[in-house]
């Protein structure tokens, strides 16, 4: 490969590149970040980098919207964008919405139920919980479990 | 946009919010230089504008601040960054951005391109697809969004009605 393919792979590839990275710090923040509001804020931003990438497989270069004029008289040199992945992404976003309004909903039901939105405390409570009925189970059996 | 990402390791869970807002416009703006308006219009109205105010309504009944995790960041990062070079890897059999001959520009698209206009008559060829040739997308989608619905009200109206038991307890045995 000579170098000016490889630089003209590097161009064509270095976006999807960077979406990648942004996924991955989404990635980052849901499994590292123990408030779950947090959480939900991470899956959003790897959602939203999920879709510049699909999107930009739908760009054409010197292409525009896909709109046509009003009048629909089309002018056949006119490049237009794929409009397909741009379909799909709005579905994806309003499903995203719809889930990261039922994550937050079940957050606040936590926090009615747990006094806490943080990871951390809420396993040292069920821990907490999980040895009590262990207590109560090895009493109530005499010790024989 | 690579700055919004950064920031939002923020502790404070306002900022948190208000930084995820800004991604969404940023993001906003990258989709309208890839030609999709629509989109664009939607994430600005969706992301930056109903999920912040989700965020902040959220942060209004739990708590504004978070705690620094106890666990170790390694593993998280180190399963990130396989994560992410397994990515990488798949992205080297994609064809260059913009070119015109890769497989999702020369499939199905041409054909909604062409005929939508003797089909459906809509300038707007997104709209003519999603309405249209994708319709059951649309209806897959609503039901998606009844369904969160009903779950958000089930578990929003029982947290008032539990409060209110909580106030008047004596008055219980009403209807459930």
């Amino acid at each position: 490969m000579d170098s000016s393919t490889t630089w003209e792979f590097f161009v064509g590839h270095v976006s999807y590149w960077l979406f990648i990275v942004l996924m991955m710090t989404g990635l980052y923040i849901v499994v590292a970040k123990g408030n779950f509001v947090k959480k939900i804020v991470g899956l959003n931003i790897f959602q939203t980098s999920v879709f510049m990438l699909y999107i930009s497989i739908g760009k054409v270069d010197g292409g525009t919207a896909p709109i046509y004029p009003v009048d629909l008289n089309i002018d056949p040199d006119v490049v237009y964008s794929n409009p397909l992945p741009h379909v799909l992404i709005l579905t994806a976003i309003v499903v995203g919405i719809a889930t990261t309004a039922l994550g937050l909903a079940l957050i606040v039901r936590i926090r009615e139920e747990f006094g806490s939105i943080e990871e951390d405390d809420i396993v040292e409570i069920e821990q907490g919980i999980a040895r009590d009925e262990n207590e109560r189970y090895r009493n109530a059996t005499g010790n024989r479990a | 946009m690579i700055t919004a990402l950064a920031v939002v390791r923020v502790t404070s869970l306002f900022a948190t919010a208000m930084f995820s807002g800004v991604f969404s416009l940023l993001s906003a703006v990258l989709f309208v230089g890839l030609d999709a308006v629509d989109v664009a219009f939607t994430e600005a109205a969706v992301g930056a504008g109903i999920s912040t105010v989700l965020v902040l309504g959220t942060l209004a009944l739990t708590s504004r601040h978070e705690k620094p995790s106890k666990a170790s960041p390694v593993v998280p990062l180190f399963v990130v960054l396989v994560t992410g070079a397994a990515l990488v890897y798949g992205t080297m059999d994609m064809p260059n951005i913009g070119s015109d001959t890769s497989p999702a520009q020369t499939h199905v698209s041409p054909d909604y391109l062409e005929r939508s206009v003797h089909e459906i008559g809509v300038p707007n060829v997104v709209t003519a697809i999603l309405a249209s040739y994708r319709g059951y997308d649309t209806l897959g989608e609503t039901a998606v969004v009844f369904t969160a619905g009903i779950g958000v009200l089930l578990l929003i109206s029982g947290l008032r009605r539990r409060r209110e038991d909580d106030n008047e307890s004596e008055e219980e045995g009403g209807t459930s």
